[in-house]
């Protein structure tokens, strides 16, 4: 029995401390130094914080250029795949544009009154875009972002918010000096203050981890509601980050609930970094 | 053919090949965790690091499997270190594994990579809810667990064809 129990120290002790020829540092060793790793990037200090920059500038800058070739591949099958849809794209197309110019000429005019009424009131919102490169959008199942080619050289700060188009993405979670990392709205840990119209309900657009998103701090009723109509997610602005009225996504019969974002986060090549300033404020 | 089988370049170029795939896999973003399938993923580093360690631990060294790990945390996204973590205490099973057993059980490998995966994956899984506050999925990780176990034979005939390769050149 003791020797078995001996036998087992002796193995375990050989595994942590034991070195291969061409090995510099034991297993133990490099243990310690990752716990050290972990328990130092949950500081914020000056130091860390500036090999921290470094280390993310360096590794997003490679992992960006290793994965080229096979980005390069993506593109020329998504554009096989346009061109062979081409002819019924552009029908489609051809019918939505009437459609747009129709609802353009209505929409100018609102935004016009609009602005004049939050004049009026000193809430008129100005807005500062910064247009940004997708460097990396690693998939994880973990973890749900996207790296930009942007960061604090060019004013970009935490929490502003990351548009595709007119749609909103998700929002900026880190910083470095040529880079930032932007959290996507499908991430578990995203939460958007958001108004549902049009029956006005506020609520919180919530990342499930897959490509929808739910509707949370809602009353039951309102959730009995939307099984029969399509209901629309803007943000609210309450957060204080995002302007209100940016559209996130849509309820609809089809989609038991949950919110199809209206930006498909894996065709994301170039996206507008936004901050808010209300009239009011400095 | 046979000159080029002796060729200097192919058999450093062989011996190099674990640790180019396990940074090119680090690096890159394809990533075999997310195949955008729904209930399916697989860790194919946890696969490649749990292999090499074990059969040829010559091929990839434990420094190197420590910075791809700290590499995979930024592209990733998760702080810093846990990757790195959890690969060195899979090496640790596997440098384990080695000591106690004289000739090397495909049955035994498989078993240990079970419970390895299920140890590491707790690991993380504990790391990041828990002290970082970072919401995870745990039935991802769970399919992601039983997956890569699933996986192991394939590429454990695909490696072992590689090892082979890398030896005859070796001792050629």
């Amino acid at each position: 029995m003791a020797t078995g129990r001996d036998d087992f120290v002796i193995a375990i002790r050989s595994a942590f401390l034991k070195k291969k020829d061409k090995q510099k540092f034991s297993l133990l060793t490099l243990i310690f130094l990752s716990i050290f790793v972990i328990v130092l990037s949950n500081f914020n200090f000056k130091a860390i914080q500036i090999i921290k920059l470094a280390i993310n500038e360096i590794i997003y800058r490679s992992s960006y250029i290793s994965s080229i070739p096979e980005n390069k591949i993506r593109e020329l099958i998504f554009e096989i795949d346009s061109h062979m849809d081409l002819y019924e794209i552009n029908k489609k197309e051809l019918i939505k544009i009437e459609n747009n110019e129709q609802i353009k000429l209505l929409n100018n005019f609102l935004t016009i009154e609009n602005k004049k009424l939050r004049d009026l009131l000193d809430e008129s919102i100005s807005s500062e875009e910064i247009f940004a490169r997708v460097l990396i959008d690693k998939d994880s199942p973990y973890l749900k972002s996207i790296v930009l080619n942007k960061g604090t050289k060019d004013k970009v700060k935490l929490g502003m918010a990351v548009i595709d188009e007119v749609y909103l993405v998700g929002q900026i979670i880190e910083v470095n000096y040529t880079n930032s990392r932007a959290l996507l709205l499908s991430d578990l840990n995203s939460k958007i203050p958001s108004v549902l119209e049009p029956d006005d309900i506020q609520a919180v657009v919530s990342g499930t981890g897959n490509d929808f998103g739910i509707i949370e701090h809602t009353q039951q009723d309102f959730e009995e509601d939307f099984k029969n109509k399509e209901i629309i997610a803007y943000t609210s602005g309450l957060g204080g980050l995002f302007k209100p009225g940016i559209p996130i996504g849509k309820i609809d019969n089809i989609s038991e609930g949950k919110i199809n974002f209206f930006s498909d986060f894996t065709q994301l090549n170039y996206v507008k970094i936004v901050s808010f300033k209300y009239g009011g404020d400095k | 053919m046979s000159s080029l089988n002796k060729s200097p370049f192919l058999r450093i170029f062989l011996s190099y090949i674990p640790l180019i795939i396990l940074f090119f896999s680090v690096f890159n973003e394809f990533d075999f965790n997310y195949l955008k399938l729904d209930y399916f993923a697989f860790n194919f580093v946890h696969l490649l690091i749990f292999f090499w360690t074990l059969r040829n631990p010559d091929k990839l060294g434990y420094m190197s499997i420590f910075f791809a790990g700290i590499i995979n945390d930024v592209v990733v996204g998760i702080p810093m270190g846990i990757s790195s973590f959890c690969y060195l205490i899979l090496c640790t099973v596997t440098a384990y594994i080695r000591n106690i057993t004289l000739t090397p059980n495909f049955m035994k490998d498989w078993i240990s990579l079970l419970f390895t995966i299920l140890l590491i994956n707790s690991i993380q899984v504990i790391i990041l809810d828990l002290v970082f506050l970072i919401k995870v999925d745990y039935t991802n990780y769970l399919i992601n667990s039983g997956f890569t176990f699933l996986f192991y034979p394939i590429f454990f005939l695909i490696f072992n064809f590689l090892n082979e390769r890398i030896s005859y050149q070796a001792n050629d």
